[in-house]
């Protein structure tokens, strides 16, 4: 039998995506012998004219990762859809637009304008901006045009498997693998690389009645008064863990800081940082409304907290 | 007018493009290295609170994100004038040191590997970490496998995560470490130590002891005498996590010593409207474009340039092996960019001196690993070295901690006009009167392998090969020929 064909991308991402796939260390021999991997701009000659040349439906199975900020990514994950079988978001980029996706509370013009002219050390007086066409002297240089917003991968193109986390554990990236070599694709549409529940249902931290009467900023408490096997959010410190998808084995908690939630919104759950505003809000310990809105307002940057890894994707999606 | 185009080069953050044009008589007349993505974090930082800056700001980056996680959480405690205690110092430092072993291990085994090991003019079949391994033995392939597994799971077990590590905090780290983890990690430093030795072993024999090889280190294709910036300590010794900025001229001579607080006096970025990626330089000297010598402000910073900066390196044996890289290429500065590699070993055995070292300190087991802030934030900036050159962290915030500017100055941006110079310099020798010579492809390459430009994972895999494609067109824009780098 022909080995499955398979094709690993990156978009607009930082590496990390790779670096977690290079950590099933060993078991990448295996993998090797079991695919083959035609299209990977990471470990082999990238050649985008013989994707294009590639007939519809050629890739077995493309791991795409990272998030749609500029006319390349566009470009590539429109033609890796049509030579894919099957299309997996990899990563917490490609699911849910992931940190990169915190610029969609800016914009392209506000983002241009601070970096190139606002910055500190610029040294800009005629207000270059780096723009699609430039000529020189020589000929004309073209770079991508940036998009106004981040978008995930779903977002522009039909995405067959999410598999999320910044980046996803090496484990889960085996897990899903195997998955694939044996046949047994879940249900199209489905998450994968993922544990049933929340990142609550791994933590080790012993969870009891959630009351609180105050929020704290990690730093601000003193590290003795950090109970090792207490739940966080009962001792006030912000975790997202609640609305998280379990499957990272709930690595943060265990160094004494919350969850961000780079696993993306638990089952059920549709916008991740309004479902944890709502929870958060829910667990103050007060009646009185002048008090719960004081407690409230210690909650710093709910949304950049609560939306940390999936802006683009949620309902918000962006600034309006 | 024939336009001579890479695409990709490889994955930088998103995916490079090399452009050379060449004159009507066939010869160079510019080369660019372009950069064609921009996530603009300097942007959405703001309005984050400083303490989740460094959670935030290591996703620039999944190659180095302890790197911005170090820049970021010393950014954190100057923000609020904080002197953090030594516990925690020397726990940050330990992750640190771990992550370059890896980090360098990885880039000289696959990828420098291939050029030196196999040979620059070996089958491209062999020009991989496999065909190092095939050449060196099949164990030498387990050790780098298993040294860079220690060091992942260490940096784990110190920092929470495999991949974007999470534990530091303003004033330090978010969790101690126990005597059973300290025990661990000294094992293990001990075992880096011999890999470290082990390595510049295989250097030596395989590099060294080939002339035609430190020809090719020696040669003047990748050399610029350009000014080369680094961290010293106090001792102006080598260090990746604290110190001052040094600056030396290309006469070897420091040019200036600053502390990071006052890198705006120092440095600034040039833009060109042709690439995201800014060009920083010598502010006192100025950008007189993609030139070198003493009046051009462009300059290196790069594992050569922190050597070529510092008077020798903290711990015994690096040092002997820093006086012998001198004493062999002739004294500093060196300037050629291919001598980086070794000085990238040299820094691997220094990290794991460092790391026995520090894993032998008593205090590291202390409770005092984090300190909480007392005073108002308001402004502050955190410097390390990335293992592809020096990395400013800058913040300003509110009176509640709150980001109102970041800045940022990352390690490979600081050559981004090097890199382009070295484009220039090795396409201008390999391509005369219209005829472009095989040679091409693997000179570009070298060039970019020896700043290792965290430009992204095609410089971190497994195949020390870069992907090229050179395209001739003719001024009709059509292909007239093309070469390419299976």
């Amino acid at each position: 039998m022909a080995k499955p064909k398979f094709a690993v991308y990156w978009a607009g991402s930082c590496g990390g995506c790779e670096i977690a796939f290079l950590d099933i260390r060993e078991k990448i021999l295996d993998f090797d012998k079991a695919v083959d991997l035609i299209f990977c701009p990471c470990i082999m000659d990238t050649k985008y004219k013989d994707v294009e040349a590639m007939s519809d439906g050629e890739i077995d199975v493309c791991l795409f990762n990272g998030v749609i900020r500029n006319e390349e990514n566009l470009h590539i994950a429109q033609l890796l859809r049509k030579k894919s079988k099957v299309l997996v978001a990899y990563g917490s980029c490609a699911t849910e637009g992931c940190i990169p996706g915190l610029a969609n509370l800016t914009n392209r013009e506000e983002i241009l304008k601070y970096v190139y002219e606002e910055s500190p050390s610029v040294n800009n007086p005629k207000k270059v901006i780096p723009k699609p066409k430039t000529k020189v002297k020589a000929g004309d240089l073209t770079i991508p045009a940036m998009f106004e917003y981040v978008r995930t991968l779903e977002q522009v193109v039909d995405v067959d498997y999410k598999m999320p986390g910044c980046p996803p554990v090496a484990e889960q990236i085996w897990t899903v693998i195997e998955a694939v070599l044996s046949g047994k694709l879940p249900e199209k549409g489905s998450v994968v690389g993922v544990n049933p529940k929340t990142v609550c249902d791994e933590c080790p931290r012993t969870k009891d009645e959630k009351r609180v009467k105050k929020f704290v900023r990690p730093h601000m408490v003193d590290p003795a008064d950090i109970d090792p096997e207490k739940c966080l959010l009962e001792q006030g410190i912000i975790c997202n863990g609640p609305a998280t998808l379990a499957g990272c084995g709930a690595l943060c908690p265990q160094v004494n800081l919350g969850c961000r939630g780079c696993y993306g919104p638990a089952e059920g759950i549709q916008d991740m940082g309004g479902k944890l505003a709502g929870g958060i809000a829910s667990i103050i310990d007060s009646d009185d409304p002048e008090e719960i809105e004081k407690i409230v307002n210690q909650i710093v940057d709910p949304v950049g907290t609560f939306y940390r890894f999936n802006l683009p994707s949620s309902l918000l999606g962006r600034k309006v | 007018m024939k336009t001579v185009t890479i695409d990709p080069i490889t994955r930088l953050e998103g995916h490079g493009k090399i452009e050379i044009f060449l004159d009507d008589a066939g010869n160079v007349a510019d080369a660019y290295l372009q950069v064609p993505e921009l996530r603009g974090f300097e942007k959405f930082c703001q309005g984050r609170p400083v303490e989740e800056m460094p959670r935030i700001t290591s996703r620039i980056c999944g190659v180095c994100p302890e790197a911005h996680l170090m820049a970021s959480a010393k950014a954190c405690d100057a923000v609020y004038h904080m002197d953090i205690p030594r516990t925690a110092k020397l726990l940050r430092e330990l992750l640190y040191v771990i992550f370059y072993v890896t980090d360098h291990t990885t880039h000289f085994y696959a990828l420098a590997g291939p050029d030196f090991v196999v040979g620059p003019d070996a089958p491209k079949a062999q020009r991989n970490i496999l065909g190092v391994i095939h050449k060196v033995g099949v164990e030498i392939g387990g050790k780098v496998i298993r040294m860079r597994g220690i060091c992942h799971e260490l940096i784990k077990k110190i920092g929470g995560k495999t991949v974007h590590p999470v534990g530091a905090l303003p004033g330090g780290m978010s969790k101690g470490m126990d005597k059973e983890l300290q025990k661990e990690v000294l094992e293990a430093g001990k075992d880096a130590i011999e890999f470290g030795k082990f390595t510049i072993q295989l250097f030596n024999d395989i590099v060294l002891k080939n002339k035609e090889y430190v020809d090719l280190i020696l040669s003047d294709t990748f050399t610029h005498n350009t000014y080369n910036m680094g961290l010293v300590d106090e001792n102006n010794h080598v260090n990746f996590y604290d110190g001052n900025i040094r600056v030396v001229g290309p006469d070897g001579k420091e040019f200036v010593k600053f502390k990071p607080a006052g890198y705006l006096e120092h440095i600034e970025e040039h833009i060109e409207p042709w690439s995201y990626l800014k060009f920083p330089f010598l502010k006192k000297i100025g950008w007189k474009g993609f030139i070198d010598g003493p009046d051009s402000g462009v300059y290196k910073a790069t594992p050569l340039s922190r050597l070529n900066v510092s008077d020798g390196m903290a711990t015994p044996l690096a040092n002997e092996e820093y006086d012998r890289m001198y004493e062999t290429l002739g004294g500093k500065p060196v300037q050629q960019t291919l001598a980086t590699h070794w000085a990238r070993i040299i820094e691997i055995l220094y990290a794991a001196e460092r790391w026995v070292e520090l894993a032998s300190d008593p205090e590291i087991t202390g409770p005092d690993y984090r300190a909480v802030p007392t005073e108002t934030p308001d402004e502050g900036v955190g410097v390390v070295e990335a293992p592809r050159g020096t990395l400013y962290h800058h913040y300003k915030t509110d009176e509640n901690g709150i980001i109102k500017e970041a800045n940022l100055i990352v390690g490979t941006t600081n050559n981004n006009a090097p890199i382009n110079m070295s484009v220039k310099k090795a396409a201008q020798e390999l391509i005369k009167n219209g005829k472009v010579s095989d040679g091409l492809l693997n000179m570009v390459e070298m060039a970019f392998r020896a700043y290792d430009p965290c430009l992204g994972c095609a410089t971190h895999t497994l195949p020390g090969q870069m992907p090229l494609i050179i395209k001739i067109y003719t001024n009709k824009h059509e292909l007239m020929e093309e070469f390419r780098r299976d």
